[in-house]
């Protein structure tokens, strides 16, 4: 195998890496899209504070009165702070989010917005903008692993299977299950399953709450590879917003595929141009605009 | 829960509702005994869907009184409104094209004991079987408003409100159509009709209340039918 192969391969598996980020976010989006009709500009703040979570409950909560000693591992953290997060996004769905429905979705898109700002304003006050290192990776996860044409960090690895295992099992819910056809059904037409006697506003608030600590959870697995910082969902969100426009708000699966796709392009793209790797996914956004404003996997507001 | 002594089904006294700044229900008051059936008739945009939605929480604000089985419904959610027994069947038929036909027809949840079967569902309804992995929106327009029909038998509801069944299906679906209310009636279903088709409605129904500018306007009992024809025609504008 040549140089540029190697280089090549190399690049796409740190770019599957993000995309893996990417499609767990989308995906996130679409699932909060389809329930709430509302685009959630508060995700980055969600995938941040699920880095947080992990972060300070491994550093800092033996400060804590009967917590002494304590440091909540990463294992720990995959689970905990996805919980944390949504319980924190059904109470802001509950309390703010609620009474916009009838309103049109900009105002939600707005109230979201503001949402993101206070969450990160917070945390920009009391922490680095420039990143803490978490350093609770586990002992296992350290290391590389020989995949024949490079050597790649083991860590990586893992954050590419669980995250697509994430993904793979939420499209699993919501296509093949019970509930996975209210939440459909809920999407085309939440008024008609409400009356047929299922309880849509409690299915709207668990919706947002997964959707977010889907984000969280994307936070956790994020931690250790990149610092966490309290910017760091701004930057991500931006690139998962233009992921979402190509792919189109109207497909789990549109999402998880266009999230991985287009990180994947971003990898390529450094080893052939380099300068343009940050843009790429932009000029994509544009040339689907043009040739499908709907989206790669969107469908029109008739379902065609 | 215990069901009133005197059979009473439904009993609407006063129902305003409004969408938006919109009033659209103007006071309505009707009652419907158990294993009744009565049909809404009047003019397009007179109000009858509005009266169907509204007994269903399904309208913006909602004033006034609406019991079913004896309970004060006007402050409960529509999931808790459709808990009581209660089966509707929407204008558009509201087929979900994401689902397939079968999941279509499980998507409403039991509320009561004593619904069909979905093997005596597919008796009934041989087309749907035929056609369950399909998606739902590919059905035609008669099995479609079969699918919405035979989902809300299998639920146990008792009181099923049924939005325009013959709006744009061919005469063969209709005759179908009428051999399954009929059959529903004999069952002991109470129902409540939104008809277009007036011949469709006085062949089934035990009493018609006509609906004008959101105002129940007349009560016509089928016995008086033939000498109310006149002043049918006049409210329909035909």
């Amino acid at each position: 195998m040549n140089f540029f192969t190697r280089m090549v391969l190399a690049q796409m598996m740190l770019g599957l890496n993000n995309g893996a980020f990417y499609a767990i976010l989308s995906l996130g989006l679409a699932v909060i899209f389809g329930q709430l009709n509302i685009i959630n500009f508060a995700h980055g703040a969600f995938y941040m504070l699920g880095a947080f979570v992990a972060l300070l409950g491994y550093t800092s909560l033996s400060v804590l009165p009967g917590l002494a000693g304590f440091h909540m591992n990463y294992w720990e953290a995959l689970l905990i702070a996805p919980l944390v997060v949504g319980l924190l996004g059904m109470l802001i769905e509950r309390t703010m989010i609620r009474h916009l429905y009838k309103l049109g979705n900009l105002y939600g898109l707005l109230l979201t917005f503001g949402i993101a700002l206070i969450i990160q304003g917070l945390f920009t006050n009391y922490f680095n903008v420039s990143g803490t290192s978490y350093n609770a990776m586990p002992d296992i996860l350290r290391g590389t692993v020989n995949l024949g044409f490079m050597r790649f960090p083991t860590y990586r690895l893992w954050s590419i299977i669980i995250s697509l295992g994430v993904c793979l099992g939420t499209w699993l819910i919501v296509e093949r299950t019970k509930l996975g056809s209210y939440l459909r059904a809920g999407t085309e037409n939440a008024d008609l399953v409400q009356a047929f006697g299922v309880n849509v506003p409690l299915m709207i608030s668990l919706t947002y709450g997964f959707g977010v600590g889907l984000a969280a959870f994307a936070g956790v697995v994020a931690a250790p590879i990149y610092s966490v910082s309290p910017i760091m969902g701004e930057e991500m969100i931006i690139t998962v917003f233009a992921v979402v426009v190509i792919g189109g708000m109207g497909s789990i699966m549109g999402a998880i595929i266009t999230g991985l796709c287009l990180g994947m392009l971003e990898g390529l793209t450094k080893v052939i141009y380099p300068p343009a790797a940050n843009t790429v996914i932009f000029f994509m956004m544009i040339v689907v605009l043009l040739v499908k404003p709907t989206g790669l996997f969107g469908k029109d507001q008739y379902g065609e | 829960m215990a069901d009133p002594q005197d059979g009473e089904m439904v009993k609407a006294a006063d129902l305003h509702a409004h969408y938006g700044e919109s009033h659209i229900l103007h006071g309505v008051s009707l009652s419907v005994s158990r294993g009744e059936l009565i049909t809404l008739i009047g003019r397009n945009g007179s109000g009858r869907t509005t009266i169907l939605r509204s007994l269903l929480g399904l309208v913006g604000r909602r004033t006034g009184s609406v019991r079913i089985r004896g309970v004060e419904t006007i402050d409960l959610p529509p999931h808790r409104i459709a808990r009581l027994g209660v089966g509707y069947c929407p204008e558009e038929r509201g087929i979900f094209s994401r689902l397939s036909v079968e999941e279509n027809l499980m998507l409403p949840p039991v509320v009561r004991e004593g619904g069909m079967s979905v093997e005596r569902l597919y008796e009934i309804f041989p087309n749907l079987f035929e056609h369950r992995k399909a998606m739902g929106t590919r059905l035609s327009g008669g099995e479609q408003q079969m699918l919405a029909m035979a989902r809300i038998l299998r639920t146990g509801a008792q009181l099923l409100l049924l939005d325009e069944l013959t709006e744009g299906l061919a005469p063969v679906i209709v005759q179908a159509l009428k051999r399954l209310i009929r059959q529903l009636k004999q069952l002991g279903f109470t129902v409540i009709l939104v008809e277009q088709n007036f011949h469709f409605a006085a062949e089934l129904a035990d009493r018609h209340y006509v609906v004008d500018r959101g105002r129940i306007a007349e009560m016509i009992p089928k016995e008086a039918l033939a000498e109310s024809k006149d002043k049918i025609d006049a409210y329909l504008g035909v």
